[in-house]
């Protein structure tokens, strides 16, 4: 099967139904599906080959759900950039992976307009708004500007021939790399299908379910959920931000949703709501969270405001997309637990001469077999190397995904850390992560990283960067003196900081690197 | 809107202005955005930043921002944000 197969067949199945609301428009599949493949002929048209790339550059919106099954349909591979990516990273990736077709709009347009004479490979440019654009405003652009509009006008709505088979790129995800540079996922179709298959059966997805979407795009977390509620007939309500949270909770109740797929930042942002609890919630089935675990403090929140809703403890990483789910029945049971593999994949926990540790809390490296395993890093092929090493059949590779893990009595898997996060503090293996469970235990933490910084007698030495509610009156040493009744003594940070906040990535995920 | 109103309206949009770029834009300068700027498009805000602007005006402003309120069209500019402090703190009307 190929990825946009997943449009096709709902398209046949409920050509009428709602496929996609955004800002008050929606789209149904049979909709869609026609404006894909209008946009796919005007590609091929264009010279478009197979295995191309086309690049969306747009904030979540039709259009961009649109143009990645254009591309698709073209047999391109596409690859969905975040609106917020500054212009010479954007230059980088262009050219890293040449590139050859921009779907973007005239405000997008301007601020990458410097870089775009370095991007040799770029044949054509669409606007998704070409009658908006000043021509005078980029006049030294010698790329030709083309109208996404009149292309879906001009070209038919039959689908174009299948170019591709499964072991064709279907995309490529971009995430960051050691040094800043980012990295090239590339994921072939049958990676795609399986992930999205895989994830759709412990969620048990059907064409009732309603999903928000408030992550972008170009985060795969955000991607999947528009291309699985696609495959299952489902209905997704885009939103390009989470910002403005009220706007995300009044949808939920308007729209009737019934799936909201968060990160743990946007759990904290819900806290701040002064009166959730006063919303009709009974719709919705299920929260999902990944991307970085949800403190024990957060679930218990999270289960208050939604008492009839089940909670996903997931885990992944875009070189597989996901890895494993906790049952939301063990949840209570098991709060720190992100569960077991998910169907038809399969994990194990490897240590440092690469053999396996079946011993329940024994800490070792997470290795992940199954059809999702990406295909390997766009052009580097030692960084694909390190991480896709041998498996158990000849000549197949596996992931190695760098973090460590530990398995309970039940084989229940537990995220300790990154294998380049471990700490060693006067000998002693040191896990950030469960120093920082700690912290988030205090009532007055809402945030707390982390991180090693060099000590002269210990090596290196535990700092704890925490961001304090602002009622609270704790002092540093006042942290550190409720830490030492909680941890082992080579466990309690030497050095704590309380700052405002915490630098950010992208997706929300807490950037340590800028710390320490 | 009589001069009064024009003047309360010229302080709440520099007390924001300053805050919002000493707090997210520091090493910008005051005139880094303009006031129609989309907070979220521009990305001078994300998402722990809003909760620093909420409990900043709340604060400053002694008001209350209630849920319903946290939508783009009270918050999403300085434009948006000033008239929006200025409806509830009752400047707006004469």
């Amino acid at each position: 099967m190929l990825v946009h197969e997943f449009l096709e067949g709902s398209a046949a199945r409920f050509p009428d139904k709602v496929a996609l609301i955004c800002e008050g428009r929606s789209l149904s599949f049979l909709e869609m599906e026609g404006l894909a493949n209008r946009l796919s002929n005007a590609l091929i048209e264009a010279g478009f080959q197979r295995q191309d790339r086309g690049a969306i550059f747009l904030e979540s919106s039709p259009e961009a759900v649109v143009s990645i099954f254009g591309i698709l349909k073209a047999g391109g591979v596409f690859l969905v950039i975040n609106p917020q990516v500054k212009a010479k990273k954007i230059e980088y990736i262009l050219n890293d992976c040449q590139v050859k077709i921009l779907i973007t709009d005239a405000k997008h347009l301007m601020e990458i307009r410097e870089i775009l004479p370095g991007c040799p490979s770029l044949q054509s440019i669409l606007l998704a708004d070409y009658e908006s654009l000043e021509e005078k405003a980029i006049e030294n652009l010698t790329i030709p500007l083309n109208s996404y509009c009149r292309a879906l006008k001009d070209y038919p709505a039959t689908p174009p021939p299948k170019r591709c088979i499964d072991l064709d790129l279907a995309s490529l995800i971009y995430t960051s790399g050691s040094m800043g540079v980012p990295k090239g996922v590339m994921l072939t179709h049958l990676n795609m299908v399986s992930a999205a298959n895989s994830i759709i059966e412990y969620l048990e997805n059907t064409p009732d379910d309603i999903i928000i979407n408030v992550l972008p795009l170009s985060f795969d977390y955000g991607l999947y959920q528009v291309l699985m509620a696609l495959k299952f007939g489902g209905t997704v309500v885009l939103e390009s931000s989470f910002l403005y949270l009220y706007k995300i909770i009044d949808l939920i109740v308007k729209e009737k949703v019934t799936g909201f797929p968060i990160v743990p930042t946007i759990a904290a942002l819900l806290f701040k709501l002064k009166n959730l609890e006063g919303n009709d919630f009974s719709r919705l089935r299920y929260l999902t969270n990944t991307a970085q675990a949800l403190p024990p403090k957060y679930i218990d929140q999270l289960q208050k405001i939604f008492p009839h809703t089940k909670i996903y403890s997931m885990y992944g990483l875009t070189e597989c997309k996901r890895v494993s789910y906790l049952p939301p029945e063990e949840l209570k049971k098991r709060p720190t637990s992100v569960g077991k593999a998910m169907p038809n994949t399969e994990v194990y926990i490897v240590d440092e001469n690469g053999r396996k540790i079946t011993r329940p809390g024994e800490i070792g490296e997470l290795v992940v077999r199954g059809a999702n395993v990406m295909a390997g890093y766009w052009n580097l092929p030692e960084e694909t190397e390190r991480v896709l090493g041998p498996g158990p059949i000849p000549g197949e590779r596996v992931l190695y995904t760098g973090d460590l893990f530990k398995m309970d009595e039940e084989g229940f898997l537990y995220f300790v850390c990154r294998k380049d996060d471990i700490l060693k503090v006067a000998g002693e293996r040191v896990s950030p992560k469960e120093i920082e469970n700690t912290l988030y235990e205090l009532d007055d933490v809402l945030e707390a990283a982390v991180v090693g910084v060099e000590d002269e007698i210990l090596g290196k030495a535990i700092k704890a960067f925490v961001v304090l509610k602002k009622s609270s009156s704790l002092k540093e040493n006042d942290i550190i003196r409720l830490c030492s009744k909680r941890l082992e003594s080579y466990l309690v940070p030497k050095y704590v900081e309380i700052r405002e906040e915490l630098p950010k990535s992208f997706h929300g995920k807490t950037a340590k690197k800028e710390l320490g | 809107m009589d001069q009064l109103n024009k003047e309360r309206q010229k302080d709440i949009k520099g007390i924001l202005r300053g805050f919002i770029s000493e707090t997210f834009l520091p090493s910008a300068g005051l005139d880094a955005f303009a006031d129609e700027d989309s907070f979220l498009e521009k990305g001078i805000i994300d998402s722990t930043g809003i909760l620093e602007l909420l409990e900043f005006i709340e604060e400053k402003f002694k008001i209350r921002v209630e849920d319903e309120e946290i939508v783009p069209d009270n918050l999403d500019s300085l434009d948006k944000l000033t008239s929006y402090i200025q409806r509830k703190v009752g400047y707006a009307g004469p």
